[in-house]
């Protein structure tokens, strides 16, 4: 019960008015930003750094606590709306929410999204405040050899995003890994496929990618087949509201995003990406109509905007009780404490629980706030896929130039979306899946970096990833992931024999 | 984007106010101050080059600032354009320390720091070697034992290949006798991620800059076993490196640079702008909040600095095959 006195003294402090314009102020920017694809949480915490030097910490805090989470709500909309993803962990809701909203069902899934966010988020923010130390002692134990076994069970999942080919799927997924590659490599510290370039050096950013593939590659395409076929309005089917249908198929999801995405986002090298893949994997695996994904499945939105929202959540459980960063935005925010003075680790739980507790409790009520912003929104926000689509693409390719420019004014960025804006155009005409690059992408470079890691660590003796425990419970869930509906395949035909499947 | 904008503006102006009264004044005040930091907002050039900001428009020095980024690959994607298109200019410095050197030669970049003018070495953050709060290793003789019995059993977190992390474990190798690339340098990217490996004793020992584990060790979770400073450190309960017999010291420094091509007059003007400021109480002040050691070295001494740290960092990858 001493969680929850506390958390009642952290209300008092969050629900000053002073602090609750500064939360207001943080969910507007962040809701803001996270639209703008390339402009990140961590880039506007860093550039309102200065504001340290004249306002209270708790209020800096909440102000910056309200800009992570709505950056995390606000990546979701464009996803949905332009297949133009904002930040990296809103990828995954591209993949149904933008076929949702070309079936008519934006409205469904902006509203699934934003009350998928709040319900993972309030849950999350409820694990920070009584679940902390357990989380963090079981994040702690997982080291690079369990990591690499968690990226073999994420790869495992990719399957789900393949499509019917195969080989046009691993193609993509293999150019993927190979985009990842790119930059110096973090265990020798030697350049790789840089083709000399400096600016290369720290890799390629994978919203550039993301944003090429979907938004100009899927432009292009557009383009191209204007001269062939009419104008095609999207027509809003149903109600803009979630049908009860949709709120049925949405809640459980809901629920399993955040159980996957609170710890993983608690996890040293977990980040908000991989519980999106599982996510989106299980899903695909436990519907009912797993024939929809790929054509506009809500599950598919439900379960990934809530696993990452639930592990932002996660993100602030090592920070809060180690004082320990595992995200760039964590990062930055650590800084922002060391400028008041006040050094971030164990202990801070203990010198500063006012300021403590005071963020927690503005997280619920962020929370709150960024509902309520959000789902009036959508009505507003549905109206633009009724712009006639020369416009609207116009306007897609506009939005996705001025944001790749915004995440380093490098010019080599700009020459890079567009060819891989190319790239994605000649991907969709021939037929390859896209997201398999981003995935590949995403998780080659961690998978390769943990394995080294590992190897390293263990003098060259491969049998580490057998003999953790941890790491042989994960490649087995893999195994049976990959091998489990065969073997019940074969189980069930046996007596069944001569039933088509 | 109405409150991005407002906020912006009332960032900028927070920082505008001065925050304390004004100093003596030793030099003229220059107009408009152009800082370079070849990297992103929020890192340890940022914060000098914003440190820097503050203290200088604080104590007068200067009326206005205006702090460009361009991140990229520990500098070696801002250096050019520092040296091309700042060429001249008598207004502007550029934030770079010791990461920028190693970086350069790692990436077998045709530039080198020796290629700007060096105005002064502004502060420095000293090493430290730890181990998890479980280890057997008590000392720094234990843990060179154990790298001397078998390099390969004893893993060391640190940041990226080629670091300053790594670079220590280098000169800690080299000069107990084991074979620089015998090491096994783990890497992770960047401190949180290591601090993390060292918590869940993943590794044997981890290097880092002080201020990454000094939380950490005051909550007894991890051992100080050395630091790479020159002499014991008020507050810090450890010995040096060389108290430990391990005869090496590594600061990792940060300082300013002025493009090339200023004239002589606008590089004395810098250099006295610079002294000024490392001798006000406000610079001072930040320092000891931001835990970095104020080691000011200035002009003629400071480029000679910067040569010979070429040349050490230059050897020590060199054995680490890195170069």
């Amino acid at each position: 019960m001493d969680a929850l006195a506390q958390l009642a003294q952290g209300f008092a402090v969050a629900l000053t008015p002073i602090n609750l314009m500064w939360c207001l102020v943080g969910c507007t920017l962040g809701t803001a930003i996270g639209v703008l694809p390339g402009l990140g949480p961590a880039l506007t915490i860093a550039l309102l750094l200065p504001i340290t030097f004249k306002v209270e910490p708790a209020s800096a805090f909440i102000l910056f606590a309200g800009i992570y989470y709505g950056a995390m709500y606000g990546g979701s909309t464009t996803s949905i709306l332009l297949n133009t993803p904002g930040e990296s962990a809103t990828i995954v809701t591209a993949l149904e929410g933008n076929k949702m909203a070309r079936g008519g069902r934006a409205g469904a899934a902006l509203a699934t999204s934003a009350i998928g966010s709040f319900v993972a988020g309030t849950l999350g923010t409820l694990g920070i405040a009584f679940l902390a130390p357990v989380v963090v002692d079981v994040a702690l134990r997982f080291g690079p050899a369990d990591y690499f076994s968690l990226m073999v069970l994420a790869f495992v999942t990719v399957s789900a995003v393949l499509g019917s080919s195969a080989v046009r799927g691993l193609t993509a997924l293999f150019f993927g890994i190979w985009l990842g590659l790119i930059g110096v490599d973090l265990q020798t510290g030697q350049a790789r496929f840089t083709f000399g370039l400096q600016e290369l050096l720290d890799g390629v950013n994978v919203i550039v990618v993301a944003v090429g593939l979907f938004a100009v590659g899927e432009t292009l395409y557009m383009a191209s087949r204007r001269l062939s076929s009419d104008d095609e309005i999207i027509p809003l089917r149903g109600s803009l509201w979630m049908t009860r249908e949709e709120w049925s198929r949405s809640w459980k999801p809901w629920l399993r995003g955040t159980a996957l995405g609170f710890p993983i986002g608690a996890m040293p090298a977990g980040g908000a990406e991989i519980p999106t893949f599982l996510s989106y994997f299980i899903e695909k695996k436990l519907s009912r109509k797993p024939e929809e994904f790929g054509h506009g499945a809500i599950e598919g939105v439900a379960g990934p905007e809530a696993a990452n929202n639930a592990s932002a959540a996660g993100v602030l459980v090592p920070m809060l009780t180690l004082g320990l960063p595992t995200s760039a935005t964590a990062a930055i925010m650590l800084s922002a404490f060391q400028s008041y003075g006040i050094n971030p680790g164990p202990m801070l739980l203990q010198s500063q629980p006012q300021l403590v507790w005071g963020l927690i409790a503005s997280l619920f009520i962020g929370n709150v706030m960024l509902l309520a912003l959000n789902l009036p929104m959508i009505a507003i926000w549905v109206k633009m896929l009724q712009i006639p689509a020369p416009i609207l693409y116009a306007g897609i390719l506009v939005f996705a130039t001025i944001g790749t420019y915004g995440i380093s004014q490098s010019p080599i960025d700009l020459i890079l979306l567009y060819a891989i804006g190319a790239v994605g155009y000649l991907m969709r005409r021939y037929d390859f899946p896209t997201a398999p690059v981003i995935i590949g992408m995403i998780l080659g470079p961690l998978a390769e970096q943990n394995f080294r890691q590992a190897m390293t660590i263990s003098a060259g003796d491969w049998s580490v990833f057998f003999t953790r425990p941890l790491s042989a419970s994960i490649l087995a869930l893999a195994l049976i992931a990959v091998a489990g509906p065969k073997l019940y395949e074969l189980a069930t035909r046996a007596p069944a024999a001569g039933q088509a499947t | 984007m109405f409150t991005r904008r407002d906020l912006m503006a009332g960032a900028a102006a927070a920082s505008l106010l001065p925050l304390a009264g004004a100093n003596a004044q030793t030099a003229a005040p220059v107009d408009l101050l152009k800082i370079f930091v070849p990297a992103a907002p929020g890192g340890g050039w940022d914060q000098t080059a914003r440190a820097v900001e503050n203290v200088l428009r604080a104590t007068k020095l200067v009326n206005g600032a205006q702090i460009t980024n361009v991140p990229g690959a520990g500098g070696a994607v801002g250096l050019p354009q520092f040296i091309n298109q700042w060429k001249g200019q008598g207004n502007a410095l550029m934030v770079a320390g010791m990461v920028m050197v190693g970086s350069l030669i790692a990436n077998k970049s045709a530039l080198s720091l020796t290629q700007v003018t060096p105005i002064a070495r502004l502060t420095g953050e000293f090493q430290a070697l730890v181990v998890p709060a479980s280890s057997p290793f008590k000392t720094t003789k234990d843990f060179v034992d154990a790298l001397k019995a078998d390099p390969t059993k004893v893993p060391v977190a640190g940041g990226s290949a080629g670091g300053s992390d790594h670079i220590l474990l280098g000169m800690i190798a080299k000069a107990v006798g084991v074979p620089a690339p015998k090491v096994s340098y783990v890497a992770f990217a960047g401190g949180g991620p290591a601090v993390a490996a060292l918590l869940g004793s993943q590794v044997a020992a981890g290097i880092s800059g002080y201020g990454e584990f000094g939380e950490q060790i005051k909550a007894g979770k991890l051992r100080l076993l050395a630091i790479s400073a020159d002499k014991r450190q008020e507050g810090i309960d450890a010995p040096t490196l060389k108290e430990g017999g391990v005869d090496v010291e590594l600061f990792n420094w940060r300082g300013v640079f002025a493009p090339p091509g200023v004239s002589d007059a606008q590089r004395a003007a810098m250099v006295k702008l610079i002294e000024s400021m490392t001798a006000s109480p406000q610079w001072a002040d930040i320092c000891k909040k931001q835990d970095w050691t104020p080691i000011t070295l200035t002009g003629a001494e400071y480029g000679k600095y910067i040569e010979s740290e070429t040349a050490r960092i230059r050897d020590i990858l060199k054995d680490l095959g890195l170069a």
